[in-house]
């Protein structure tokens, strides 16, 4: 009963004791695709069944339409040695590949091994459907040369440009522990406990070569990826990410996500394996929602820039109408020049757009009594540099949504392509 | 300093007194069917109006409505912004308005109306006096809120609290000389001693202040909230060379010269331009809880007063200011809502009584004394008082 399928699918797809509908999700995970993460499902598939192959030219987890769930770790490297970091990278390849065909994190199994050994599968998803789980790997700055300036991996003739830290925003209280990393998992599922399955396994794999610095967990995406999803509410009752690349936006990909073969031009070190991969920027965004949601609808709106129902801009129309900046009210634009849509919007920041795999998260509540709420802000751009960094420092300084937010956390990682047959992840970086 | 911008400018009817406050239940903006407004509960009692606006029409689904609280689901299927107005049957008097609606957008105007003759009105493009028709509210034999009737209250409110907004600032002027004088005499007892008095009179008008955006920052920013570049000045820069932590480079006398110079510059700045502020009821509702959002976010936390720790002190300022303002407009409230009235008392009284446990001869305890559980209780009282507070500018608006 070795490399039994969590949903009882053996190899190459075939099902047993399954509908339609499994059938089908299996075939596609055996079959692969040549782009990792788009969908592989029949339409009748159900999200449970529902399998994204790892392998790919990109990482799977970025355009993939975003799932409901994430598990989020950033680790610490605590080794010296690169050997150990690439053998590492070689197993969380394998688990995670293994996982997200539904199958347990070892090639063994929760239950089927030695008795007197524990078992290479923790357990808590078996029994469940792959749910259309991706791991996505990325690299942090301090893996190209720590605090100290010690290259331990001898890679810093590998840095890419734009992989420095994040300058201070104002409104940032960073939290050191909820902050930075080596390496990062994210881990997207339509069921927590498969995401939180497949971190928990990937950080157990990593035990004497790296340690979680932190991890977060984020409950209903808030944002959509393709633009067969609709545009989901943050938690201050808000559509978000409107203006998201979707995974249909060929053009806007390469534009703006995908990192291009030029990109590191002028820099000193070669860069070159970062390039069908992209940077991920992750912030933990605390919301006062009780302050929030003491204003009146019209106050809120007015800070929105659109209206809380159906999302459109002031200005008038449906949600994906273009924002009208000049257009007069009483009192100035219908579009108020501080609210959120009219300082972030693309148009503002010479095209910029990022693709945003946003989640919200409550992690229990404060000393006070207030939920510990917010968002997690995910969001996959081709250079930080230019597809962000300038866009949080006008949100920052004339957001009047920025009242109502605290960054309690902040991270930059290079997201590396995805891993090809017989690659592991990050292989380019070590070649 | 918080950012909160409780004064943000808005476009206020001429009277002032009868914008009307929007219902979040769920029945504004809706993207398809929105003018049936068939979500809200208590929908289908014919109170429940359905507005068109286009370029040049105004189609109500009703000319005739019940008593009681109206709602208008007004759709703006036009090409322009439009205007929606329920005005008296003299087309001069606005009962109630929803201004700024984009093309393609629905709002939601709540107001309560007695029995009469009123004019509907769409005024697309925001232009002239619009597409009137009549409107006639039926009586039922019930009682309904009084509606305009309160001018006498709202305007002895308006008053009197420009009054206080005045007298505040002045004190603030006086009690920032002496502060000045002490700092600059380098008398710093006295001077810590000034600082959390004289601030209070700022707190109490904590939201009037922040409306003026360019002061503000100026007078009371904290070193958290300064951005790349920005120069840090105000009361907390002398806060911090008053109370310094360790390993503070102490202003030069020079500096302090420059610091507290400029502090009292900009209180005389302020103090002019507080001479001429008019306030409508909406304006004093919303700033009353805008200053519990103070308290909420900058003083309970014990974030305002990162070196002196008087939090307490500002928190019980905000609270005053919040209480003025409120009391100003509770005769307004009273005539509308006595429940919300009755609570709104009790939950001052019950927070005021909290606070004043922490009480020592002229002032409070340090924040740092406080114990997490005095923290907790405090946070629960301001959370109590200052929802229901939420309801108070559509309450006395509507």
């Amino acid at each position: 009963m070795r490399e039994l399928s969590r949903r009882g699918l053996i190899g190459a797809g075939v099902g047993v004791g399954l509908g339609a509908a499994g059938v089908g999700a299996g075939v596609a995970a055996g079959a692969g695709g040549l782009v990792a993460g788009v969908a592989r499902t029949e339409p009748r598939a159900s999200s449970g069944t529902r399998t994204y192959p790892f392998r790919g030219a990109h990482q799977a987890g970025i355009v993939t339409p975003a799932q409901d769930r994430v598990h989020v770790a950033a680790f610490d490297v605590t080794t010296f040695s690169r050997e150990d970091l690439v053998a590492l990278l070689r197993r969380w390849t394998e688990a995670a590949e293994r996982m997200t065909r539904g199958r347990p994190a070892g090639p063994v199994g929760p239950t089927e091994g030695d008795y007197d050994a524990p078992p290479d599968d923790t357990g808590e998803a078996l029994g469940l459907p792959a749910s259309g789980l991706t791991v996505t790997f990325g690299f942090g700055p301090g893996l190209f040369g720590d605090e100290s300036g010690r290259d331990r991996f001898g890679l810093a003739g590998r840095r890419p440009a734009a992989l420095e830290e994040l300058p201070h925003f104002p409104g940032d209280v960073l939290d050191p522990r909820r902050s930075g990393g080596d390496l990062v998992v994210q881990a997207c599922a339509d069921d927590p406990q498969v995401a939180v399955h497949a971190v928990r396994n990937l950080a157990r794999l990593a035990f004497g070569t790296a340690g979680v610095r932190w991890s977060q967990l984020g409950f209903g995406r808030t944002s959509s990826t393709t633009t067969s999803q609709t545009t989901p509410r943050n938690l201050f009752g808000f559509k978000d990410g409107t203006m998201n690349v979707k995974a249909e936006e060929g053009a806007a990909l390469v534009e703006h996500v995908w990192v291009g073969a030029g990109d590191d031009a002028g820099n000193e070190a070669d860069a070159g394996w970062l390039v069908g991969g992209s940077y991920l920027v992750a912030r933990r965004i605390s919301m006062t929602v009780e302050v929030w949601d003491r204003q009146s609808l019209a106050e809120q709106e007015r800070v929105v820039g659109r209206t809380k129902g159906s999302g459109a801009p002031l200005s008038g129309g449906t949600e994906f109408s273009v924002p009208d900046f000049t257009l007069p009210g009483r009192g100035g634009p219908l579009v108020p020049v501080d609210s959120h849509v009219a300082v972030m919007h693309p148009d503002r920041h010479g095209g910029a757009r990022m693709l945003r795999r946003g989640y919200n998260f409550v992690d229990g509540a404060d000393a006070l009594g207030h939920l510990d709420a917010g968002l997690l802000f995910l969001a996959y751009v081709r250079d930080p540099r230019s597809g962000f960094i300038p866009v949080q420092q006008a949100m920052s300084a004339r957001d009047a949504l920025a009242e109502y937010l605290k960054v309690t956390g902040s991270a930059l990682f290079a997201v590396p392509p995805g891993a090809r047959a017989g690659e592991f992840v990050g292989q380019s970086l070590f070649a | 300093m918080t950012r909160l911008r409780t004064l943000r400018s808005r476009a206020t009817t001429a009277s002032g007194l009868l914008i009307l406050g929007l219902l979040a239940a769920g029945c504004t903006d809706k993207s398809a069917g929105a003018a049936s407004g068939g979500e809200r509960e208590g929908a289908g009692d014919g109170r429940s109006v359905a507005v068109t606006a286009t370029d040049e029409g105004c189609e109500v689904s009703a000319v005739t409505a019940p008593q009681g609280a109206l709602t208008f689901h007004v759709q703006n299927a036009g090409s322009e912004v439009t205007e929606f107005y329920l005005l008296d049957s003299d087309g001069l008097r606005i009962l109630g308005e929803v201004e700024n609606i984009g093309p393609g957008l629905t709002r939601t105007l709540v107001l309560t109306a007695g029995a009469g003759d009123y004019l509907t009105a769409c005024k697309p493009g925001m232009r002239g006096s619009g597409v009137r028709a009549a409107f006639e509210v039926t009586g039922t034999g019930q009682d309904v809120a009084p509606t305009a009737d309160d001018g006498a209250l709202v305007a002895e409110a308006t008053r009197n609290y420009a009054a206080y907004v005045q007298d505040q600032s002045a004190q603030l002027l006086a009690g920032t000389r002496d502060f000045v004088r002490a700092y600059r005499a380098e008398d710093d007892d006295a001077a810590r001693a000034l600082y959390p008095a004289t601030r209070v009179h700022w707190e109490r008008i904590e939201t009037v202040a922040e409306s003026f955006g360019d002061l503000d920052p100026k007078m009371d920013l904290r070193q958290a909230d300064l951005k790349p570049g920005q120069r840090w000045t105000g009361w907390h820069r002398l806060e911090k060379d008053l109370w310094p932590p360790a390993g503070y480079d102490p202003l030069s006398p020079a500096q302090r010269t420059a610091f507290s110079e400029d502090l009292l510059a900009n209180t005389r700045v302020l103090d002019r331009r507080v001479q001429d502020l008019e306030f409508s009821l909406d304006q004093i509702a919303n700033g009353s809880r805008g200053l519990l959002d103070e308290v909420a976010t900058g003083k309970v936390t014990g974030e305002e007063e990162a070196w002196s720790h008087t939090d307490l002190w500002d928190f019980q300022a905000n609270l005053d200011g919040a209480r003025v303002g409120y009391e100003g407009v509770r005769p307004v409230l009273a005539g509308k809502d006595g429940e919300l009235t009755a609570t709104l008392d009790r939950r001052f009284a019950e927070l005021q009584t909290l606070l004043d446990q922490h009480r020592r001869s002229e002032g409070f305890v340090s924040y740092e004394r406080l114990e997490d559980e005095e923290v907790k209780q405090l946070a629960d009282a301001v959370n109590a008082l200052s929802e229901p507070l939420s309801g108070l500018t559509a309450a006395v608006v509507s």
